[in-house]
């Protein structure tokens, strides 16, 4: 129980909003699609190794769409392959973010001009939420990434109408 | 918005019909089944990547499988024409084969160098051997890790990463970079050694070794991985050979071939060494586990190689007298084959005068690998696939450059 | 065997199947690395057979066929590199055989080394090289409705491709 251990007596109340309630569950559970496409991929499985232990902030890989809160677009986007990150993409269910790790999924990255087949950028075809820079990103720039999108996550509103 | 109508069509190669097949139970009973088509990847956990594998399948038995690559394409062969000096190349090698990027830089650079006939002093022949072959371990406990997931043990994965960073750490302390490094450059390094690197390399080796031994207990003699791994997917030596295939995969069917030996470049032939093939000590030559266990006895040899050049490491100069612009001569073109931790990574390399290459072709060793599994799975069972391709340990950035 | 020896043996055998052979610039050295520089000109519709004859003949045993580029000599002329080797005579040679960018059409080797079949088929996307004779040739890399082929030095990107823009 960690923090909360031994603080409160039996029978105490909290009083908190019911959207801080739903986020604080949400981004604390942000379950992540394996989508490895290129290098960033192997920066994204050294994050999830021991040394980083991306699980402490509740990134719990999923090998399915259906189930993920969050898909790392880790590598470069080939045009090929980018029909393909559409469809599941669609297949996520809301609400759902990604994370644009790498430059070659930011912009294109080092295949930006002459890289006849590379998507020049992810959010050409799907929204992004959160860019991590580098070539590969650094899995600590990663952890920062995830901290970001817990960041936006917190002041979103699943209550609110929206219109 | 993208269209996604392109989708649909399966790209089976000729008209394919679906047949009638007949598969035994247990019991010897032939029933009727039929032929279904079932498609992994390209996002699958256990393709190492975007490989998509097409798999035709009757009841549990693979009639045929058809991979579909490019999901990677990313041009390299492109970038080299239109860059505009050889040394700008050298990151693009690196991204080639992410795992191995050392090696890969250092294929690149050995082939413009015999292009312009330079030799390299010594200490740089030294540092390019050890770093190639901590390299080659990184790079093998990337495959053993994963290979273990692939047989369903998660643990050696942990283990695994946590000695890879500790070569990582080796890595930015010389460079600054942890994966893609830009270390080797023409006519030598970027940086030489920094003074504390060689105490912290024999550490390594001290800690690695009893590490090996480890991993041997905890995966490769576990009952449950030899009885998956035995048997399954044999590469015979005749098929391999014809194949092309080479390093790990090609040993593990029991050919001693390693270009490090037989087609010498840098120190190697300085430096007492064995290559290790696959015997069939549990199984058959050429099955999952002796390609499995080539990769584990690589690692010790490595180990051995960086303590010989660490031991034998020179005092010199890191950077070769080289013309400030490279420009071979025209028309001169070769090609180099080096060993990579995959196999036989080859440039091919035409000159035309001018300081960009008038054309650069990578021979990947995980491409050729990677064309052999139809005829090593065909006839086996569907749940050896993942065993079977996880076995070939392929780089879709090499794959598909 | 040195490259002249095959060569000697090939012209006997083969005749007007080898058009000339040529020692490249960059050649000269006789060490180990530098070996791979000779090569031999090959008809393009005579490939197969004097692939077998290379892998077959017991002084030849070239088993292992390294690599296979296609190239675009920039002057209207397409070719095929093959870098064989042998892993029993441990030499190597090189067969070149060129066609014409109007009549892009080569022999297919890849009854005589099973790697021949992927290379052959990244040649036929890349450069747009027919290969005639080969059991399954579909663009590899690329997807099967990309229009031109990347490699040719004058290819011009498509600006789009099913609704997505291609140059940046």
């Amino acid at each position: 129980m960690g923090l909360l251990d031994q603080r409160f007596e039996n029978g105490n109340v909290f009083i908190t909003s019911l959207d801080d309630l739903l986020n604080w569950a949400r981004l604390s559970s942000l379950w992540q699609m394996q989508f490895g496409l290129a290098c960033c991929a192997i920066e994204m499985m050294a994050a999830s190794a021991s040394n980083f232990d991306i699980m402490r902030f509740g990134v719990i890989p999923r090998a399915t769409p259906r189930q993920v809160d969050v898909m790392f677009v880790a590598g470069t986007v080939t045009i090929k392959m980018a029909s393909r990150i559409k469809r599941l993409y669609d297949q996520m269910s809301e609400p759902r973010y990604i994370i644009s790790m790498g430059s070659c999924s930011n912009c294109g990255g080092p295949y930006w001009e002459h890289g006849y087949h590379v998507l020049k950028g992810v959010d050409r075809v799907i929204p992004v939420d959160v860019y991590i820079p580098g070539c590969p990103p650094r899995p600590e720039a990663l952890l920062e990434g995830i901290m970001k999108l817990q960041e936006k996550v917190r002041k979103e509103s699943m209550v609110k109408k929206r219109s | 918005m993208i269209d996604l109508t392109m989708l649909q069509p399966p790209t089976l190669p000729t008209d394919y019909t679906v047949k009638l097949g007949h598969t035994k139970t247990s019991t010897g009973k032939t029933i009727r089944t039929e032929e279904m088509i079932v498609n992994m990847g390209p996002q699958h956990p256990s393709t190492h990547g975007v490989l998509r594998l097409e798999i035709v399948i009757d009841g549990e038995i693979i009639v045929d499988c058809i991979p579909h690559i490019g999901y990677l394409h990313r041009c390299f062969e492109k970038h080299c024409e239109q860059m505009t000096n050889y040394q700008q190349i050298i990151p693009y090698a690196d991204r080639m084969d992410y795992c191995s990027a050392m090696t890969n830089e250092w294929a690149f650079v050995l082939a413009v160098e015999r292009l312009l006939k330079i030799e390299v002093p010594e200490r740089v022949e030294y540092i390019r051997v050890i770093m190639a072959e901590l390299q080659r371990i990184a790079s093998h406990l990337i495959a053993v890790g994963t290979y273990g997931i692939d047989s369903g043990a998660f643990t050696p994965f942990l283990y695994t990463f946590i000695d890879r960073e500790k070569i990582l750490d080796l890595f930015e302390m010389t460079c600054g970079a942890r994966l893609l490094y830009n270390y080797i450059w023409i006519g030598g390094l970027s940086h030489d050694l920094p003074p504390n690197f060689i105490g912290q390399a024999k550490d390594f080796i001290t800690y690695f070794h009893p590490r090996i031994t480890m991993l041997n207990d905890l995966l490769t003699y576990n009952e449950i991985f030899v009885k998956r791994t035995a048997n399954v997917g044999v590469l015979p030596k005749d098929v391999a050979i014809n194949f092309a295939v080479s390093g790990p995969q090609l040993r593990g069917s029991g050919v001693n071939w390693d270009l490090r030996r037989d087609d010498p470049y840098s120190i190697y032939h300085k430096l007492e060494w064995q290559p290790q093939i696959g015997k069939g000590e549990v199984g058959t030559v050429g099955d999952c586990w002796d390609r499995h266990i080539v990769r584990m006895r690589e690692m010790e040899q490595s180990l051995n190689i960086i303590e010989q050049a660490l031991a034998a490491l020179p005092e010199g100069n890191v950077k070769a007298a080289i013309p400030k612009r490279i420009r071979p001569e025209k028309d001169a073109e070769i090609y180099v084959r080096t060993e990579a931790s995959r196999g036989e990574l080859g440039y091919y390399i035409i000159s035309d005068g001018t300081t960009s290459p008038f054309r650069v072709k990578a021979r990947g060793p995980a491409f050729v690998n990677l064309s052999v599994l139809p005829e090593i799975v065909r006839g086996g069972l569907i749940a050896d696939l993942v065993l079977t391709a996880g076995s070939i340990d392929i780089v879709l950035g090499e794959v598909d450059r | 065997m040195t490259a002249q020896e095959i060569f000697d043996i090939l012209k006997i055998r083969f005749g007007d199947a080898l058009i000339e052979e040529k020692l490249s610039a960059a050649g000269g050295s006789a060490s180990v690395g530098y070996a791979m520089q000779v090569w031999i000109n090959i008809a393009p519709d005579k490939a197969k057979e004097i692939s077998f004859f290379l892998r077959d003949d017991s002084a030849m045993q070239f088993d292992y066929l390294s690599c296979l580029s296609g190239v675009d000599y920039n002057n209207g002329t397409l070719g095929i590199v093959y870098h064989l080797s042998s892993m029993v005579h441990k030499h190597k040679i090189v067969l070149k055989t060129f066609c014409t960018k109007e009549n892009p059409h080569v022999q297919s080797v890849s009854d005589v080394w099973g790697t021949a079949n992927w290379h052959e088929r990244e040649v036929f996307d890349l450069f747009g090289i027919v290969i005639d004779g080969h059991p399954d040739l579909r663009r590899i890399l690329l997807p099967d409705d990309w229009e031109g082929n990347p490699l040719r030095k004058d290819y011009k990107v498509q600006e789009f491709y099913h609704g997505m823009k291609v140059p940046y």
